[in-house]
């Protein structure tokens, strides 16, 4: 791949720190054209279409630090962001485990990753507006009761993503992504639910059909009508793909390097034990071929990699940075992450949940009594203590089918009991983002309703 | 503040006549209506974790977003480099959008008066970081000295100063400064090697420095993050299923937020997908439930002068005494459900298209003494404190989760209660209001509502309620 310039000012902002004072500087610099079309009751809606740049950077000045960023990438814009990071690191503590990660931990993988596709680029405006207006026009066709609709919506996004550091650490790398969604909404007497359902890849080619999108959305929303409230009991709780994903959006807040140096996860210090069922493996890859969460290096210049964190229950390894595992006394898994500027935080990579045997249809037919939730609300997570109560709606199971749709209640239970009382891991295992997961069911859960 | 002087002006060099050359860019393939909204921003954040400051950053950015209507459709387009030829450039890709005759001629630009809401001379971003890397310092230090059991504590003060200049084809001009600062401290604490809790308190607003120095204080919610989290060191299993809820005053008007305030902005109500459409003058809460939108409160995190379409804010009333009256509107809206605007319209950033949006939302006070409202209820929840919350428009349906809550017994509190999250149907919930204390309060300033991605202040706030029947999700 070409170098492009930015890479050259990359490297020279990391001079230029040096030069004014930095014993370490890194810099990011990213750009990006987005475009979205959206398309609402079959006419144009809104078109978006815009490029943007932004460059940060951070230095160390002994073990004191100090950041900026900017979007004026002129002269003056550029002296100012080196000043302003110097400026910092005077009010900045010395901290004894600030700093870079060493030189031999630096590097990028080799090979494509297919993270950037050229299709993107050249499609035409009309092309993306068909999609959605396709992807629409089946949902307000798939019934008569779907009988309005939020729009469906196109996006695209081609971004360069440049960083440099003063240990010698210089690369950038192109993606690009494209996505379609639809959200019709369905209407039954009283009763009005909306739902969505999408496609992303990194290249147009690898969308779904628009048909499908549309006619997946119009479902969704069907199924949702007429819900009852349930009575408040205890049962066995089934997650469809689509919600089952949020657990490990639990999980990665609870294995995040950060949250383990402060003790601020239920999973602190319990590397090496049974946290889950024995069904349950987890992995974290930033290194599949053309998925959401794959990158050559992360946030700090570290290769891209593989990290088992739980494998048959057992916990075996936190997320962790350069910073989080000098705290742990432990080496980073590469999992450095952040926007222009600041100091680097953590981010997962492909986050998924091996899939199991049976297919969801088993799953579900192992249940006599119990809730397959479909959706989920708000933030009742505290991964301090592990406590879970969301909203929730779905579908009851009555005697092994999904029986009638179910809303205005809660789940609840605490993540420590859930993870270990996984009785079933599905199949249906696919990526439509970067956290992954198929159909799970958890033994037990109090379900709040009437 | 005077165009002539504004920063858009000395530092970037537009004139009157460029913003008509560019709105006129805007309009030549066509449409309604077309604005252009210029943005500089300047952010820094402080943090502190285990007693050291290890983060400090700051940022500048800026850019111009040119937006085209014509009927319902919209064209966008934002370029984050001042120079003339790259908003012309942005004008005219905003352009395609539409399909007629140019427009020629003088929009007639034109400066109205706005209020003057923030009137803060040296924003907090203006002042020395050695003074506000001491905010987060003494948070530190007050946290660990409020209770021997808070064993981490963590600080963070941010602030920014957005400096914005509205033009449109309507004439209006429109600019202003807007300085806000907030301070969040969260602690952990643990007893006899138990399992730690967290509490977590913050607050600030459109205001000078001297706010977190004379008014509320880095040890305010220092103490308050760690009264928290020790409390809820002794929390028992929280009850689920319905029952009597009693909302504390202040940010439990989050409920507000959730259950009434989402569902009330017009472009969901245009468009017929909310929960209230087409209920103005129907009965959607107890004769007691007065709630407003206010985005003209002095200093508060959720007001504005302006809003980002350049309309002067005003305080909106969205149900009296239980009846429906209004919905939240901004310029396409309006424009098209032949409404006015009420001031509504706002956006993240220059890179957004404006929507109708809350300010601050809060109900008014009501009678009752909230120690008698607690005494009336013989099993029920009390909560003070929450996290986020959530809602589905279409259903109605919305969440809030209770971070610091306690069980009413014979109408006293007894034991505080785990973590969990209440929920309910917006038209339906604030039927059950029966009683309303008189003593409202508004939040510390620390609210950030999130709708189609983009992000906005906002404040809420709420008088000592009771609700007889709302759905808690607890595990007992």
């Amino acid at each position: 791949m070409s170098e492009s310039h930015l890479s050259g000012l990359a490297r020279e902002l990391v001079g230029r720190a040096l030069e004014a004072g930095a014993s370490d500087a890194e810099c990011t610099i990213a750009e990006g054209e987005e475009f979205s079309a959206n398309v609402r009751m079959r006419e144009i809606e809104s078109l978006k279409e815009a490029g943007s740049r932004g460059a940060g950077l951070r230095i160390m000045k002994g073990r004191t630090t100090g950041s900026s960023y900017t979007s004026d990438l002129s002269r003056e814009g550029l002296d100012r962001l080196v000043a302003a990071a110097i400026e910092l690191a005077e009010i900045t503590t010395g901290d004894p485990h600030a700093g870079l990660p060493d030189a031999d931990e630096l590097g990028s993988i080799d090979g494509d990753l297919g993270l950037y596709s050229a299709d993107v680029e050249g499609l035409e405006t009309e092309r993306k507006i068909e999609a959605a207006r396709c992807a629409e026009e089946a949902a307000l066709s798939a019934d008569p009761r779907i009988f309005n609709s939020e729009g469906a919506s196109f996006e695209t996004h081609v971004g360069r993503h440049i960083f440099a550091n003063s240990r010698g650490f210089a690369g950038e790398y192109r993606s690009s992504y494209c996505s379609l969604s639809a959200a019709p909404v369905a209407r039954d007497g009283e009763s009005m639910e909306r739902d969505y359902w999408y496609t992303l890849a990194r290249g147009f080619a690898g969308l779904e059909p628009a048909e499908q999108v549309g006619r997946m959305a119009a479902e969704r929303a069907l199924r949702r009508l007429n819900p009852v409230k349930v009575p408040t009991q205890k049962v066995p709780v089934v997650f469809e793909p689509r919600t089952a994903r949020t657990l490990l959006d639990n999980l990665f807040e609870a294995v995040h390097g950060m949250a383990i140096y402060r003790h601020e996860s239920f999973l602190a210090g319990k590397l090496g034990q049974k946290v889950a069922a024995g069904n349950v493996t987890v992995i974290d890859d930033a290194t599949l071929p053309g998925l959401f969460g794959s990158s050559p290096f992360d946030d700090e210049g570290v290769p891209s990699r593989r990290t088992v964190v739980i494998e048959g229950g057992v916990l075996k390894s936190y997320l962790l940075n350069s910073y989080a595992a000098r705290k742990l006394g432990l080496k980073t898994t590469g999992n450095a992450s952040r926007g222009l500027t600041g100091n680097a935080g953590i981010g997962h990579g492909n986050l998924y949940l091996e899939k199991g045997a049976p297919t969801a249809e088993q799953v579900i037919a192992g249940v006599a009594d119990g809730f397959y939730v479909t959706e989920l609300m708000g933030f009742g997570v505290n991964v301090v203590t592990g406590d879970y109560s969301r909203g929730a709606a779905g579908l009851w199971i009555r005697n092994g089918e999904l029986a009638y749709a179910v809303s205005e209640v809660t789940i609840a239970g605490n993540l420590k009991d859930m993870l270990l009382n996984i009785e079933a891991v599905g199949a249906d295992l696919e990526f439509r983002g970067s956290v992954a997961a198929p159909t799970l069911k958890i033994g037990e859960m109090t379900v709040g309703g009437k | 503040m005077q165009f002539s002087e504004s920063i858009f002006t000395t530092r970037f060099a537009i004139s009157r006549q460029d913003l008509e050359n560019y709105l006129a860019e805007a309009l030549s393939q066509g449409g309604d209506y077309a604005d252009l909204y210029f943005e500089y921003l300047l952010t820094s954040s402080i943090s502190i974790d285990e007693s050291m400051v290890k983060s400090a950053a700051q940022g500048v950015s800026m850019g111009v977003g040119v937006r085209v209507i014509a009927g319902e459709r919209t064209g966008y387009a934002y370029s984050d480099d001042l120079a003339p030829e790259k908003i012309r450039k942005a004008a005219r890709v905003a352009a395609h959008i539409a399909a007629g005759p140019g427009r020629t001629g003088s929009f007639g630009l034109n400066e109205g008066v706005s209020h003057n809401l923030y009137p803060v001379v040296t924003a907090p971003t203006e002042t020395a970081f050695t003074e506000r890397v001491e905010l987060v310092k003494r948070a530190d230090k007050a946290a660990r000295a409020a209770d021997p059991r808070v064993f981490q504590v963590q600080a963070v003060y941010a602030d920014n100063l957005r400096y914005t200049l509205v033009a449109t084809s309507d004439g209006v001009l429109a600019l202003d400064r807007q300085p806000l600062a907030r301070m969040s401290v969260w602690a952990l604490a643990r007893q006899d090697g138990g399992a730690p809790q967290r509490g977590h308190a913050g607050g600030g607003g459109r205001v000078e420095l001297g706010y977190f120095l004379n008014e509320k204080t880095p040890e305010h919610f220092a103490r308050e993050a760690a009264r928290e989290a020790v409390a809820m060191l002794d929390a028992v299993e929280a009850p689920a299923g319905e029952m009597t809820v009693v909302l504390g005053p202040g940010w439990p008007g989050i409920l507000l937020h959730e259950a009434v305030g989402h569902g009330l902005e017009a472009d969901f109500n245009r468009k017929g997908v909310s929960a209230f459409s087409g209920r103005i003058g129907q009965k959607v809460a107890s004769e007691l439930c007065t709630v407003v939108d206010d985005g003209t409160l002095s200093g508060r995190r959720g007001s504005l002068n302006v809003d980002d379409e350049g309309r002067a804010t005003r305080r909106n009333v969205l149900i009296e005494n239980g009846v429906l009256r209004g919905y939240l509107q901004d310029r396409l809206s309006s424009t098209l459900m032949h409404a006015e605007s009420t001031g509504s319209g706002r956006r993240e950033s220059y890179a957004h298209i404006p929507m109708p949006r809350m300010t601050n939302t809060f109900m008014l006070a009501g009678q009752s003494d909230p120690e008698e409202i607690l005494r009336s209820v013989p099993k029920g929840l009390y909560c003070v404190n929450f996290g986020g919350g959530q809602v589905d428009i279409t259903s109605g349906n919305f969440v809030f989760s209770a971070s610091e809550s306690y069980m009413i017994e014979d109408g006293k509190l007894t034991r505080p209660v785990r973590n969990a999250t209440l929920i309910g149907n917006g038209p339906e919930a604030l039927k059950y209001v029966s009683m309303v204390g008189n003593d409202l309060r508004l939040d510390e300033g620390i609210g950030t509502c999130g709708k189609e991605g983009q992000s906005v202040p906002v404040g809420v706030g709420i008088p000592t309620i009771k609700i007889d029947r709302m759905t808690v999700g607890g595990t007992a």
